[in-house]
Protein backbone atom coordinates (compact mmCIF):
# COMPACT_ATOMS: atom_id res chain seq x y z
CA UNK A 1 0.00 0.00 0.00
CA UNK A 2 1.03 3.40 -1.21
CA UNK A 3 1.49 6.08 1.35
CA UNK A 4 0.88 8.55 -1.68
CA UNK A 5 -2.05 9.29 -4.65
CA UNK A 6 -2.93 11.51 -6.89
CA UNK A 7 -6.03 14.07 -5.86
CA UNK A 8 -7.54 16.66 -7.63
CA UNK A 9 -6.05 20.14 -7.54
CA UNK A 10 -9.58 21.45 -7.31
CA UNK A 11 -12.55 19.44 -6.25
CA UNK A 12 -10.40 16.67 -4.14
CA UNK A 13 -11.13 13.44 -5.48
CA UNK A 14 -8.41 10.89 -5.03
CA UNK A 15 -7.69 9.09 -8.02
CA UNK A 16 -5.13 5.75 -6.60
CA UNK A 17 -2.28 5.84 -8.69
CA UNK A 18 -2.26 5.63 -12.51
CA UNK A 19 -0.64 7.75 -15.49
CA UNK A 20 -3.26 10.54 -15.47
CA UNK A 21 -2.94 14.47 -15.27
CA UNK A 22 -6.67 15.27 -14.73
CA UNK A 23 -9.31 14.70 -13.17
CA UNK A 24 -12.38 12.96 -15.23
CA UNK A 25 -14.51 14.71 -13.29
CA UNK A 26 -13.81 18.58 -13.31
CA UNK A 27 -10.88 18.21 -15.42
CA UNK A 28 -8.68 20.47 -13.29
CA UNK A 29 -4.84 19.26 -12.75
CA UNK A 30 -4.11 16.49 -10.56
CA UNK A 31 -1.25 15.86 -7.63
CA UNK A 32 0.32 13.94 -5.63
CA UNK A 33 -0.43 13.82 -1.88
CA UNK A 34 1.27 11.90 0.81
CA UNK A 35 0.10 10.17 4.53
CA UNK A 36 2.11 12.65 6.02
CA UNK A 37 1.10 11.29 9.74
CA UNK A 38 2.64 7.91 8.50
CA UNK A 39 5.83 9.35 6.96
CA UNK A 40 5.90 11.79 10.32
CA UNK A 41 7.38 8.27 12.06
CA UNK A 42 9.66 7.32 9.41
CA UNK A 43 11.58 10.47 8.72
CA UNK A 44 14.16 12.36 10.67
CA UNK A 45 16.85 15.13 9.80
CA UNK A 46 19.71 12.37 10.67
CA UNK A 47 17.90 9.68 8.72
CA UNK A 48 17.78 11.96 5.48
CA UNK A 49 21.56 13.16 6.00
CA UNK A 50 23.15 9.63 6.66
CA UNK A 51 22.25 8.96 2.93
CA UNK A 52 23.81 9.19 -0.01
CA UNK A 53 23.87 12.97 -1.43
CA UNK A 54 21.16 12.42 -4.45
CA UNK A 55 17.85 13.47 -4.55
CA UNK A 56 16.88 9.53 -3.40
CA UNK A 57 17.92 10.37 0.41
CA UNK A 58 14.23 12.13 0.43
CA UNK A 59 12.42 9.31 -0.90
CA UNK A 60 9.66 8.98 1.78
CA UNK A 61 8.44 12.36 0.43
CA UNK A 62 8.84 11.71 -3.50
CA UNK A 63 5.81 8.83 -4.91
CA UNK A 64 8.29 6.10 -5.53
CA UNK A 65 6.53 2.92 -6.05
CA UNK A 66 7.21 -0.13 -3.77
CA UNK A 67 10.62 -2.01 -4.76
CA UNK A 68 11.47 1.00 -6.81
CA UNK A 69 15.62 1.01 -6.49
CA UNK A 70 16.76 3.89 -8.70
CA UNK A 71 20.20 3.97 -8.69
CA UNK A 72 21.37 7.22 -10.78
CA UNK A 73 22.63 9.95 -8.25
CA UNK A 74 20.96 12.70 -9.65
CA UNK A 75 20.82 15.85 -7.43
CA UNK A 76 21.89 17.42 -4.31
CA UNK A 77 23.56 19.84 -6.34
CA UNK A 78 25.75 22.57 -4.45
CA UNK A 79 24.71 25.89 -2.14
CA UNK A 80 27.04 28.38 -2.45
CA UNK A 81 27.28 31.68 -0.79
CA UNK A 82 27.66 34.41 -3.32
CA UNK A 83 30.15 37.21 -1.64
CA UNK A 84 31.42 38.31 -4.47
CA UNK A 85 27.84 38.35 -6.91
CA UNK A 86 25.94 39.55 -3.07
CA UNK A 87 27.26 42.98 -2.94
CA UNK A 88 27.09 43.82 -7.11
CA UNK A 89 23.53 43.35 -6.83
CA UNK A 90 22.74 44.63 -3.60
CA UNK A 91 22.63 42.27 -0.82
CA UNK A 92 25.16 40.58 1.58
CA UNK A 93 23.19 37.55 1.95
CA UNK A 94 23.16 35.43 -1.44
CA UNK A 95 23.26 31.75 -1.87
CA UNK A 96 23.04 30.12 -5.49
CA UNK A 97 21.59 26.78 -5.42
CA UNK A 98 23.91 26.15 -8.57
CA UNK A 99 21.84 22.74 -10.25
CA UNK A 100 23.93 23.88 -13.73
CA UNK A 101 25.79 21.09 -12.57
CA UNK A 102 22.85 19.05 -11.44
CA UNK A 103 23.73 14.84 -13.49
CA UNK A 104 23.08 13.65 -15.94
CA UNK A 105 22.63 16.45 -18.23
CA UNK A 106 23.16 19.48 -16.50
CA UNK A 107 19.77 21.27 -15.32
CA UNK A 108 17.17 20.50 -12.87
CA UNK A 109 15.27 18.75 -15.04
CA UNK A 110 17.01 15.85 -14.25
CA UNK A 111 15.49 15.42 -11.02
CA UNK A 112 11.79 15.43 -12.55
CA UNK A 113 13.07 13.18 -15.44
CA UNK A 114 14.38 10.82 -12.83
CA UNK A 115 11.04 10.42 -10.43
CA UNK A 116 8.99 9.97 -13.73
CA UNK A 117 10.91 7.52 -15.28
CA UNK A 118 10.29 5.25 -12.00
CA UNK A 119 6.99 5.90 -12.49
CA UNK A 120 6.75 5.31 -16.13
CA UNK A 121 8.70 1.72 -15.46
CA UNK A 122 6.01 0.67 -12.78
CA UNK A 123 2.85 1.68 -14.92
CA UNK A 124 4.21 -0.81 -17.95
CA UNK A 125 5.39 1.48 -20.34
CA UNK A 126 8.72 0.54 -23.02
CA UNK A 127 8.31 4.03 -24.51
CA UNK A 128 8.85 7.84 -22.47
CA UNK A 129 8.03 10.85 -24.59
CA UNK A 130 7.98 14.67 -23.68
CA UNK A 131 7.34 18.17 -25.49
CA UNK A 132 10.31 20.10 -24.15
CA UNK A 133 12.02 24.04 -24.71
CA UNK A 134 15.55 21.78 -24.48
CA UNK A 135 16.66 20.88 -21.03
CA UNK A 136 14.18 18.29 -20.52
CA UNK A 137 14.50 16.95 -23.56
CA UNK A 138 18.25 15.95 -22.65
CA UNK A 139 17.08 14.48 -19.19
CA UNK A 140 14.68 12.38 -21.04
CA UNK A 141 16.79 11.47 -23.79
CA UNK A 142 19.57 10.58 -21.35
CA UNK A 143 17.82 8.82 -18.69
CA UNK A 144 15.64 6.45 -20.86
CA UNK A 145 19.22 5.13 -22.81
CA UNK A 146 20.54 4.29 -19.29
CA UNK A 147 17.28 2.91 -18.26
CA UNK A 148 16.63 0.79 -21.27
CA UNK A 149 13.40 3.01 -22.50
CA UNK A 150 12.91 3.98 -26.28
CA UNK A 151 12.24 8.12 -26.49
CA UNK A 152 10.09 10.26 -28.13
CA UNK A 153 11.48 14.14 -27.61
CA UNK A 154 8.88 16.56 -29.54
CA UNK A 155 10.94 20.40 -29.54
CA UNK A 156 10.13 23.73 -31.23
CA UNK A 157 12.39 23.59 -34.23
CA UNK A 158 14.61 26.77 -33.01
CA UNK A 159 16.38 24.96 -30.30
CA UNK A 160 19.89 26.01 -29.27
CA UNK A 161 22.03 23.80 -31.29
CA UNK A 162 23.51 22.24 -27.96
CA UNK A 163 20.02 21.11 -26.81
CA UNK A 164 19.17 19.00 -29.84
CA UNK A 165 22.86 18.12 -30.16
CA UNK A 166 22.59 17.38 -26.25
CA UNK A 167 19.48 15.26 -27.29
CA UNK A 168 20.28 12.83 -30.12
CA UNK A 169 23.27 12.06 -28.84
CA UNK A 170 21.31 9.28 -26.46
CA UNK A 171 19.67 7.56 -29.51
CA UNK A 172 16.56 9.43 -28.83
CA UNK A 173 13.41 9.77 -31.61
CA UNK A 174 13.52 13.86 -32.34
CA UNK A 175 10.62 15.77 -33.98
CA UNK A 176 11.18 18.67 -34.43
CA UNK A 177 7.64 21.01 -34.53
CA UNK A 178 7.43 24.27 -36.56
CA UNK A 179 6.03 26.02 -34.22
CA UNK A 180 6.37 27.40 -30.20
CA UNK A 181 6.57 25.08 -27.51
CA UNK A 182 2.78 25.83 -26.37
CA UNK A 183 1.95 24.41 -30.01
CA UNK A 184 4.08 21.45 -29.47
CA UNK A 185 2.22 20.59 -26.17
CA UNK A 186 -1.20 20.86 -27.82
CA UNK A 187 0.11 18.59 -30.24
CA UNK A 188 1.55 16.41 -27.59
CA UNK A 189 -2.02 16.14 -25.72
CA UNK A 190 -3.28 14.78 -28.94
CA UNK A 191 -0.69 11.74 -29.58
CA UNK A 192 -0.89 10.97 -25.93
CA UNK A 193 -4.53 10.21 -26.25
CA UNK A 194 -3.14 8.06 -29.70
CA UNK A 195 0.21 6.04 -28.12
CA UNK A 196 0.47 4.05 -24.80
CA UNK A 197 3.85 6.39 -23.99
CA UNK A 198 4.63 7.77 -20.74
CA UNK A 199 4.63 10.98 -21.33
CA UNK A 200 6.60 12.70 -18.58
CA UNK A 201 4.96 16.20 -18.91
CA UNK A 202 1.35 14.85 -19.43
CA UNK A 203 -0.04 11.64 -18.56
CA UNK A 204 3.03 11.17 -15.90
CA UNK A 205 3.12 14.88 -14.93
CA UNK A 206 2.18 14.84 -11.56
CA UNK A 207 4.47 12.42 -10.83
CA UNK A 208 7.42 14.20 -12.60
CA UNK A 209 6.40 17.25 -10.84
CA UNK A 210 7.26 16.11 -7.52
CA UNK A 211 10.54 15.68 -8.81
CA UNK A 212 11.00 19.22 -8.20
CA UNK A 213 10.54 19.35 -4.60
CA UNK A 214 13.72 17.98 -3.88
CA UNK A 215 15.68 21.36 -5.02
CA UNK A 216 13.78 22.72 -1.76
CA UNK A 217 14.52 19.68 0.39
CA UNK A 218 17.85 20.26 -0.28
CA UNK A 219 18.19 24.15 -0.07
CA UNK A 220 16.33 23.38 3.84
CA UNK A 221 19.22 20.97 4.10
CA UNK A 222 22.16 22.75 3.27
CA UNK A 223 21.20 25.68 5.22
CA UNK A 224 21.12 23.70 8.40
CA UNK A 225 17.76 22.45 8.24
CA UNK A 226 16.07 26.07 7.92
CA UNK A 227 14.24 27.86 5.78
CA UNK A 228 15.52 31.03 3.87
CA UNK A 229 13.89 34.62 3.66
CA UNK A 230 13.49 34.63 0.11
CA UNK A 231 13.77 32.49 -2.88
CA UNK A 232 14.04 33.48 -6.49
CA UNK A 233 12.60 30.68 -9.04
CA UNK A 234 12.70 31.25 -12.72
CA UNK A 235 9.35 30.17 -14.40
CA UNK A 236 8.19 28.59 -17.33
CA UNK A 237 5.83 26.38 -16.93
CA UNK A 238 5.81 27.56 -13.42
CA UNK A 239 5.40 24.48 -11.84
CA UNK A 240 9.05 24.56 -10.18
CA UNK A 241 8.31 27.44 -7.51
CA UNK A 242 4.78 25.82 -6.39
CA UNK A 243 7.16 22.49 -5.78
CA UNK A 244 9.78 24.25 -3.83
CA UNK A 245 6.76 25.45 -1.76
CA UNK A 246 5.21 22.60 -1.31
CA UNK A 247 8.86 20.96 -0.26
CA UNK A 248 8.94 23.96 2.53
CA UNK A 249 5.66 23.24 3.55
CA UNK A 250 6.40 19.15 4.05
CA UNK A 251 9.49 20.01 6.03
CA UNK A 252 7.01 22.35 8.02
CA UNK A 253 4.05 19.94 8.79
CA UNK A 254 6.75 17.18 9.25
CA UNK A 255 8.88 19.16 12.25
CA UNK A 256 11.77 18.61 10.01
CA UNK A 257 12.46 22.98 9.83
CA UNK A 258 11.19 25.45 12.16
CA UNK A 259 7.80 27.30 10.30
CA UNK A 260 8.63 30.20 8.57
CA UNK A 261 7.26 32.10 5.93
CA UNK A 262 8.88 32.05 3.08
CA UNK A 263 8.67 34.51 0.45
CA UNK A 264 8.69 33.22 -3.38
CA UNK A 265 10.03 35.21 -6.55
CA UNK A 266 9.12 34.73 -9.55
CA UNK A 267 11.52 35.34 -12.49
CA UNK A 268 10.61 35.50 -16.29
CA UNK A 269 12.06 37.35 -19.04
CA UNK A 270 9.86 40.15 -20.71
CA UNK A 271 9.48 38.78 -24.32
CA UNK A 272 7.62 35.80 -22.38
CA UNK A 273 6.16 37.03 -18.95
CA UNK A 274 2.56 36.16 -18.78
CA UNK A 275 2.85 34.63 -14.76
CA UNK A 276 5.03 37.82 -14.01
CA UNK A 277 2.33 39.68 -15.68
CA UNK A 278 -0.32 38.49 -13.66
CA UNK A 279 1.46 38.98 -10.33
CA UNK A 280 1.45 42.54 -11.54
CA UNK A 281 -1.71 43.35 -12.46
CA UNK A 282 -2.77 41.70 -9.27
CA UNK A 283 -4.71 39.33 -11.59
CA UNK A 284 -5.50 35.36 -10.90
CA UNK A 285 -5.94 34.27 -14.52
CA UNK A 286 -3.04 33.94 -16.97
CA UNK A 287 -3.56 35.97 -20.54
CA UNK A 288 -1.59 33.56 -22.80
CA UNK A 289 1.41 35.36 -24.76
CA UNK A 290 3.57 34.59 -27.92
CA UNK A 291 6.90 34.02 -26.36
CA UNK A 292 10.09 36.28 -28.03
CA UNK A 293 12.79 36.11 -26.08
CA UNK A 294 16.45 35.07 -26.39
CA UNK A 295 15.47 32.55 -22.90
CA UNK A 296 13.97 29.66 -25.29
CA UNK A 297 13.99 27.47 -21.79
CA UNK A 298 11.36 29.66 -20.32
CA UNK A 299 9.43 30.56 -23.73
CA UNK A 300 6.14 28.93 -22.15
CA UNK A 301 3.33 31.54 -23.24
CA UNK A 302 0.63 29.54 -21.94
CA UNK A 303 2.12 28.20 -18.45
CA UNK A 304 0.24 24.44 -17.64
CA UNK A 305 0.98 25.75 -14.03
CA UNK A 306 0.80 29.62 -14.60
CA UNK A 307 -2.86 29.76 -12.04
CA UNK A 308 -0.57 28.17 -9.29
CA UNK A 309 2.65 30.09 -9.95
CA UNK A 310 0.54 33.23 -8.75
CA UNK A 311 -0.92 31.54 -6.33
CA UNK A 312 2.31 30.65 -4.46
CA UNK A 313 3.98 34.21 -5.08
CA UNK A 314 0.64 36.28 -3.78
CA UNK A 315 0.34 33.90 -0.55
CA UNK A 316 3.71 34.56 0.22
CA UNK A 317 3.78 37.77 0.39
CA UNK A 318 6.36 37.82 -2.54
CA UNK A 319 6.51 39.39 -6.21
CA UNK A 320 6.88 38.52 -9.88
CA UNK A 321 9.19 40.58 -11.75
CA UNK A 322 10.94 40.04 -15.69
CA UNK A 323 13.97 40.93 -17.28
CA UNK A 324 14.84 42.37 -20.89
CA UNK A 325 17.26 39.92 -23.02
CA UNK A 326 20.30 42.37 -22.98
CA UNK A 327 19.41 42.19 -18.86
CA UNK A 328 19.63 38.39 -19.28
CA UNK A 329 22.95 38.44 -21.21
CA UNK A 330 24.72 40.71 -18.56
CA UNK A 331 23.48 38.87 -15.76
CA UNK A 332 25.14 35.53 -16.98
CA UNK A 333 28.11 37.33 -17.61
CA UNK A 334 27.88 39.11 -14.08
CA UNK A 335 27.25 35.95 -12.32
CA UNK A 336 30.44 34.03 -14.34
CA UNK A 337 32.48 37.00 -13.63
CA UNK A 338 31.44 37.13 -9.59
CA UNK A 339 30.88 33.29 -8.77
CA UNK A 340 32.67 31.74 -11.62
CA UNK A 341 29.32 30.05 -12.34
CA UNK A 342 28.46 29.74 -16.22
CA UNK A 343 24.55 29.77 -16.45
CA UNK A 344 22.11 28.99 -19.60
CA UNK A 345 19.65 31.96 -20.02
CA UNK A 346 17.36 30.92 -17.25
CA UNK A 347 19.93 31.73 -15.13
CA UNK A 348 20.53 35.17 -16.35
CA UNK A 349 16.57 35.50 -15.89
CA UNK A 350 16.88 34.42 -12.26
CA UNK A 351 19.82 36.64 -11.57
CA UNK A 352 19.20 39.64 -13.52
CA UNK A 353 15.06 39.64 -11.89
CA UNK A 354 16.96 39.23 -8.28
CA UNK A 355 19.08 42.49 -9.06
CA UNK A 356 15.88 44.51 -9.86
CA UNK A 357 13.81 42.68 -6.66
CA UNK A 358 16.84 44.19 -4.43
CA UNK A 359 16.34 47.51 -6.12
CA UNK A 360 12.54 48.08 -5.55
CA UNK A 361 12.61 46.98 -1.92
CA UNK A 362 11.02 43.46 -2.02
CA UNK A 363 14.16 41.70 -0.92
CA UNK A 364 16.07 43.32 1.69
CA UNK A 365 19.66 43.20 1.76
CA UNK A 366 20.73 41.50 4.78
CA UNK A 367 17.90 38.70 4.28
CA UNK A 368 18.85 35.07 3.53
CA UNK A 369 17.76 34.90 -0.19
CA UNK A 370 17.96 31.76 -2.61
CA UNK A 371 18.77 32.17 -6.37
CA UNK A 372 17.65 29.22 -8.09
CA UNK A 373 20.19 28.65 -11.06
CA UNK A 374 18.48 25.79 -13.31
CA UNK A 375 20.67 25.36 -16.20
CA UNK A 376 24.26 25.06 -17.62
CA UNK A 377 25.77 28.15 -19.63
CA UNK A 378 27.05 25.51 -22.35
CA UNK A 379 23.89 24.72 -23.54
CA UNK A 380 22.79 28.02 -24.51
CA UNK A 381 26.39 29.56 -25.93
CA UNK A 382 24.86 31.55 -28.62
CA UNK A 383 23.26 34.04 -26.52
CA UNK A 384 27.14 35.34 -26.21
CA UNK A 385 28.08 35.46 -29.85
CA UNK A 386 29.34 38.70 -30.47
CA UNK A 387 29.96 39.64 -26.92
CA UNK A 388 33.89 39.22 -27.12
CA UNK A 389 36.15 39.88 -29.94
CA UNK A 390 38.22 36.43 -30.71
CA UNK A 391 41.62 38.07 -29.93
CA UNK A 392 44.78 38.46 -32.69
CA UNK A 393 46.94 35.46 -32.53
CA UNK A 394 50.77 35.83 -31.66
CA UNK A 395 53.71 34.21 -32.07
CA UNK A 396 55.55 31.97 -29.78
CA UNK A 397 57.87 34.56 -28.79
CA UNK A 398 58.44 36.64 -25.10
CA UNK A 399 58.42 39.93 -26.67
CA UNK A 400 55.54 39.56 -28.57
CA UNK A 401 54.33 38.52 -25.13
CA UNK A 402 55.11 41.08 -23.57
CA UNK A 403 54.46 43.65 -26.22
CA UNK A 404 50.75 42.24 -25.81
CA UNK A 405 50.49 42.60 -22.08
CA UNK A 406 51.61 46.44 -22.42
CA UNK A 407 48.97 47.14 -24.91
CA UNK A 408 46.62 45.39 -23.01
CA UNK A 409 47.33 47.59 -19.77
CA UNK A 410 47.27 50.03 -21.73
CA UNK A 411 44.11 49.78 -23.40
CA UNK A 412 44.96 49.27 -26.69
CA UNK A 413 42.72 46.75 -28.63
CA UNK A 414 44.62 43.33 -29.08
CA UNK A 415 41.61 41.71 -31.46
CA UNK A 416 41.64 41.77 -35.19
CA UNK A 417 37.84 43.73 -35.35
CA UNK A 418 36.44 46.77 -33.59
CA UNK A 419 36.28 46.91 -30.04
CA UNK A 420 33.29 45.48 -29.09
CA UNK A 421 30.66 47.68 -27.32
CA UNK A 422 30.81 47.76 -23.52
CA UNK A 423 28.52 45.26 -21.56
CA UNK A 424 25.20 47.38 -21.34
CA UNK A 425 24.76 48.08 -17.45
CA UNK A 426 22.00 46.20 -15.87
CA UNK B 1 -21.33 27.58 -43.50
CA UNK B 2 -20.37 24.81 -41.12
CA UNK B 3 -17.67 24.32 -38.39
CA UNK B 4 -15.64 20.67 -37.14
CA UNK B 5 -15.52 20.81 -33.55
CA UNK B 6 -12.81 17.72 -32.27
CA UNK B 7 -13.25 15.94 -28.92
CA UNK B 8 -10.17 14.87 -27.30
CA UNK B 9 -10.44 11.37 -25.73
CA UNK B 10 -11.02 13.10 -21.88
CA UNK B 11 -13.92 14.63 -23.12
CA UNK B 12 -15.90 12.17 -24.84
CA UNK B 13 -17.11 9.89 -21.60
CA UNK B 14 -19.58 13.08 -21.43
CA UNK B 15 -20.19 12.84 -25.18
CA UNK B 16 -21.69 9.74 -25.53
CA UNK B 17 -18.21 8.43 -27.27
CA UNK B 18 -18.69 10.82 -29.90
CA UNK B 19 -15.18 12.05 -31.24
CA UNK B 20 -16.27 15.19 -33.47
CA UNK B 21 -19.17 17.31 -34.57
CA UNK B 22 -20.13 19.37 -37.55
CA UNK B 23 -22.34 22.78 -36.34
CA UNK B 24 -23.08 25.98 -37.81
CA UNK B 25 -22.06 28.01 -34.65
CA UNK B 26 -20.56 31.45 -35.42
CA UNK B 27 -18.48 32.32 -32.65
CA UNK B 28 -17.29 29.96 -29.41
CA UNK B 29 -20.87 31.64 -27.07
CA UNK B 30 -22.93 29.97 -29.66
CA UNK B 31 -20.33 26.90 -29.93
CA UNK B 32 -20.85 26.45 -26.33
CA UNK B 33 -24.61 26.66 -26.45
CA UNK B 34 -24.54 23.87 -29.37
CA UNK B 35 -22.38 21.47 -27.17
CA UNK B 36 -24.43 22.35 -24.35
CA UNK B 37 -27.87 21.14 -26.04
CA UNK B 38 -26.37 18.17 -27.73
CA UNK B 39 -24.05 17.13 -24.78
CA UNK B 40 -26.01 18.20 -21.38
CA UNK B 41 -23.21 16.15 -19.37
CA UNK B 42 -20.37 18.09 -21.38
CA UNK B 43 -21.66 21.67 -19.85
CA UNK B 44 -20.59 22.28 -16.35
CA UNK B 45 -17.15 22.17 -17.63
CA UNK B 46 -17.26 24.14 -20.81
CA UNK B 47 -17.93 27.49 -18.53
CA UNK B 48 -17.27 28.69 -15.04
CA UNK B 49 -19.91 30.54 -12.79
CA UNK B 50 -18.96 34.24 -15.22
CA UNK B 51 -19.59 32.24 -17.90
CA UNK B 52 -16.01 32.59 -18.92
CA UNK B 53 -14.33 29.37 -20.71
CA UNK B 54 -12.52 27.56 -17.92
CA UNK B 55 -9.54 27.92 -16.73
CA UNK B 56 -8.16 24.39 -17.80
CA UNK B 57 -10.02 24.46 -20.87
CA UNK B 58 -8.20 25.24 -23.98
CA UNK B 59 -10.06 26.44 -27.01
CA UNK B 60 -7.65 26.14 -30.71
CA UNK B 61 -9.21 27.18 -33.65
CA UNK B 62 -6.85 25.46 -36.85
CA UNK B 63 -4.12 25.24 -34.08
CA UNK B 64 -4.28 28.57 -32.88
CA UNK B 65 -5.37 29.53 -29.39
CA UNK B 66 -8.55 31.22 -29.37
CA UNK B 67 -7.10 33.84 -27.37
CA UNK B 68 -4.62 35.25 -29.59
CA UNK B 69 -7.95 35.48 -32.07
CA UNK B 70 -10.21 37.55 -30.10
CA UNK B 71 -11.26 34.74 -27.96
CA UNK B 72 -15.31 35.50 -27.72
CA UNK B 73 -15.12 37.66 -30.49
CA UNK B 74 -13.73 35.25 -33.09
CA UNK B 75 -15.98 34.88 -35.74
CA UNK B 76 -15.84 31.22 -36.96
CA UNK B 77 -15.04 30.69 -41.11
CA UNK B 78 -16.14 28.02 -42.81
CA UNK B 79 -14.07 24.70 -42.38
CA UNK B 80 -12.74 26.03 -39.39
CA UNK B 81 -11.54 22.98 -37.60
CA UNK B 82 -12.36 23.92 -33.47
CA UNK B 83 -10.10 21.20 -30.94
CA UNK B 84 -11.05 21.25 -27.53
CA UNK B 85 -8.07 20.40 -24.87
CA UNK B 86 -7.96 20.35 -21.29
CA UNK B 87 -4.73 21.86 -20.20
CA UNK B 88 -2.00 18.92 -19.87
CA UNK B 89 -4.72 16.13 -20.49
CA UNK B 90 -4.18 13.30 -22.85
CA UNK B 91 -2.33 10.14 -22.45
CA UNK B 92 -3.36 6.59 -22.88
CA UNK B 93 -2.39 3.67 -20.28
CA UNK B 94 0.61 1.39 -21.24
CA UNK B 95 -0.14 -1.61 -23.52
CA UNK B 96 -0.89 -4.75 -21.50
Amino acid sequence: MSSYELRCRECGKTWGNQPRSICADCFSPLEVTYDYDSIRSLVSRELFASRAPNLWRYRELLPLPDGCQPTLPTGFTPLLRAPQLGPKIGSSNVYLKNDAVCLPTLSFKDRVVAVALANARHFGFDTVACSSTGNLANAVAAQAAREGFKAWIFIPSDLEPAKVLGTQVFGAQLVRINGNYDQVNRLCSQIADEHSWGFVNVNLRPYYAEGSKTVGFEIAEQLGWRLPDNIVVPMAGGSLITKIKKAFDELVQLGLVEPKLVKFFGAQATGCSPISTAVKQYSKEIEPQRPATIARSLAIGNPADGHYAVKAITSSGGWSEDVSDVEVVASIKLLAESEGIFTETAGGVTVGTARKLIRQDRILPEETTVLCITGNGLKTTDVLAGQYETETPIAPKLREFEALLENKLSGVPTFAGEKPALPVEV
Amino acid sequence: MSITVQIPTALRRLTAGTPHLTCAASNLPELFSVLDTQFPDLKPHLRDEAGQTRRFLNVYVNEEDIRFLGGNTYAFRDGDEVLLVPSIAGGSPARE
